[in-house]
């Protein structure tokens, strides 16, 4: 359903993040997009729903589609009319709101008012707790409720995709564990399609059918999930673990790194 | 007590043609983070409009007040379409330059089609004056105090109760958040330049009924800012707040205190800014801004 098609990206025209990016979302599908810090993958995110143009960003070339149409020079808000929404990096709540005005601005573009209500009792229903805190500013809530409201105020839009940035960033491995339960609950109830930034590989192929390991712009590694994480290179490189099954400590795995690079 | 009760009342009519101007304040600084350097020019505009719309053209003062909020309609969406959308996304300063630049052109089409001379309307308001006991209030009063209760509840409820008024609250908190939801920008920017142009524009001709329209009504921007510093510069119910105690302090303080100086007056024109120190010194966010939320 989504296809990005060998993408460069420059902000302010000079600074060239994105070296020819290629990737596919299918229907229903999880996929996983991960790497290290300033690998390019919230670029990758940003190209897609729209919000470069507003950060002075540009698609230098190459194009991206949805459901074969080209959205490569739409506007974010159009874009997010196509059913992508993105659920930002770091919990971008609208502070002073209330919980439930957040999650009705995820709705505004709807105008069927019976499907809104429906959809904001399954919000609930998928996070019971924010449903306690519906009257309560949003921004005394938890990081981790906060990230649940962020995911169910995209989820108001009724998406067909989700682009999810970085949902664990910050998060007790508890509260982790249960946003991805969900968002996996999510993907299968609802049909949705996901494409997941992330850090925390461990999480994030746990429940993706596919990866695509982004280093420097540029895509080194793709694959089933579960090949993926087999992978010897994936698992020293970004889950910390060495072929023995053992930790490895940290200077070895630098030694290794330093001897053994995907690029240059 | 009748003074006191007859300063009270039109310094109330004054606080609230305040509130409103400080309303278009607001909710521009809201928005864009920048500062509407020409709010006070377009409430002059709004004076000579009226002057225009009661005299020459001898209009009943309700047309003249809805022909003043089309014009008002109008002015926003030519702003907001030739100078904020190309600006979008762009730090604040670019805004609050690009505001200096309309209050210029604004004084300029003053001085063009009124000459810029002073021209007073007060007699062609209704005469209805209101006598509560020994207390009698001007017709400019009765009127202004009509009109800004009503557009002040009009905007409260758009703000507070409709979909748009929403959109424009979210996108005041983030607006990369509510254009990634689909919510316009440029809608949201239209309205709000629709409304700071309408409530400027009424105000101007609700004050020129009290002042006459001249060119250094403008100075009113300025105390825009003192209400809205006041109030908090992000609160609209701040600004009405706002609005209504320096209107009325500002009357108390011309009634009470301007005898005694001798000059023989003056001290109410300073007045809302000695307040504005005052508050900035022991209470920086105003008496209603938002505080920054900060989880411990």
């Amino acid at each position: 359903m989504l296809r990005v098609n060998n993408i460069e990206v420059s902000y302010l025209n000079v600074i060239r993040v994105l070296h020819g990016i290629s990737l596919e979302v299918g229907d229903g599908q999880i996929v996983a997009l991960i790497g290290a810090n300033g690998g390019g993958k919230t670029t990758t995110l940003k190209s897609i729903s729209g919000l470069l143009k507003v950060e002075q960003g540009q698609i230098r070339s190459g194009d991206i589609s949805f459901n074969d149409k080209r959205i490569d020079h739409l506007g974010p808000e159009d874009i997010a009319g196509l059913g992508i929404s993105q659920v930002m990096e770091g919990r971008r709540t609208l502070e002073h709101l209330t919980v439930e005005e957040n999650l009705q601005v995820g709705a505004y573009r709807r105008r069927d008012r019976a499907a809104v209500k429906r959809d904001l009792e399954m919000v609930y229903d998928y996070f019971p707790r924010i449903r306690e805190y519906r009257k309560r500013v949003s921004g005394y809530l938890s990081g981790g409720e906060q990230q649940m409201l962020v995911i169910g105020r995209a989820l108001m839009a009724d998406p067909r995709l989700m682009l999810l940035d970085e949902p664990s960033l910050g998060l007790a491995p508890m509260a982790v564990a249960e946003i991805y339960e969900i968002i996996e609950r999510i993907n299968q109830e609802r049909d949705v399609s996901m494409l997941v930034v992330e850090q925390n590989v461990k999480a994030a192929l746990s429940i993706a059918g596919y990866g695509y390991v982004m280093e420097n712009g540029r895509i080194v590694l793709d694959g089933p999930a579960d090949r993926l994480r087999d992978n010897e290179d994936v698992k020293e490189f970004y889950m910390g673990i060495s072929s023995s099954g053992s930790r490895k400590n940290y200077r070895e795995a630098k030694h290794y790194r330093r001897r053994k690079r995907w690029l240059s | 007590m009748t003074f006191f009760l007859q300063l009270f009342i039109t310094g109330l009519a004054l606080g609230m043609m305040y509130a409103l101007i400080a309303i278009g304040f607001v909710i521009i600084f809201k928005c864009s983070q920048a500062f509407n350097i020409a709010s006070g020019q377009i409430v002059m505009l709004g004076a000579y409009l009226g002057y225009t719309f009661l005299m020459p053209l001898a209009l009943p003062v309700w047309a003249a007040i809805l022909i003043a909020i089309a014009v008002g309609v109008m002015m926003g969406l030519v702003i907001e379409r030739l100078t904020i959308r190309p600006l979008l996304g762009q730090p604040p300063l670019p805004i609050v330059l690009m505001t200096i630049a309309l209050a210029g052109v604004i004084d300029g089409v003053a001085i063009l089609g009124w000459g810029g001379e002073y021209q007073a309307y007060h007699d062609r308001l209704p005469a209805i004056t209101l006598h509560l006991g020994a207390v009698s209030v001007p017709p400019s009063s009765v009127l202004a105090l009509i009109v800004s209760v009503v557009l002040v509840a009009i905007l409260m409820f758009v703000f507070r109760f409709t979909k748009i008024g929403l959109a424009m609250r979210a996108t005041a908190e983030d607006e990369q958040v509510t254009r990634s939801l689909g919510i316009r920008a440029t809608t949201v920017y239209a309205l709000v330049w629709v409304i700071a142009c309408v409530v400027g524009i009424v105000g101007g001709i609700l004050l020129g009924g009290v002042s006459g329209a001249s060119p250094p009504l403008s100075d009113i921007g300025l105390k825009a800012l003192a209400v809205v510093i006041l109030g908090g510069l992000d609160s609209i119910e701040g600004a009405i707040v706002g609005g209504v105690i320096l209107g009325i302090l500002e009357n108390l303080a011309a009634g009470y205190l301007d005898p005694l100086m001798p000059s023989g007056g003056g001290l109410a024109n300073v007045f809302p800014f000695i307040i504005m120190l005052i508050v900035l010194i022991f209470k920086p966010h105003g008496l209603f801004g938002l505080k920054r939320i900060e989880r411990v």
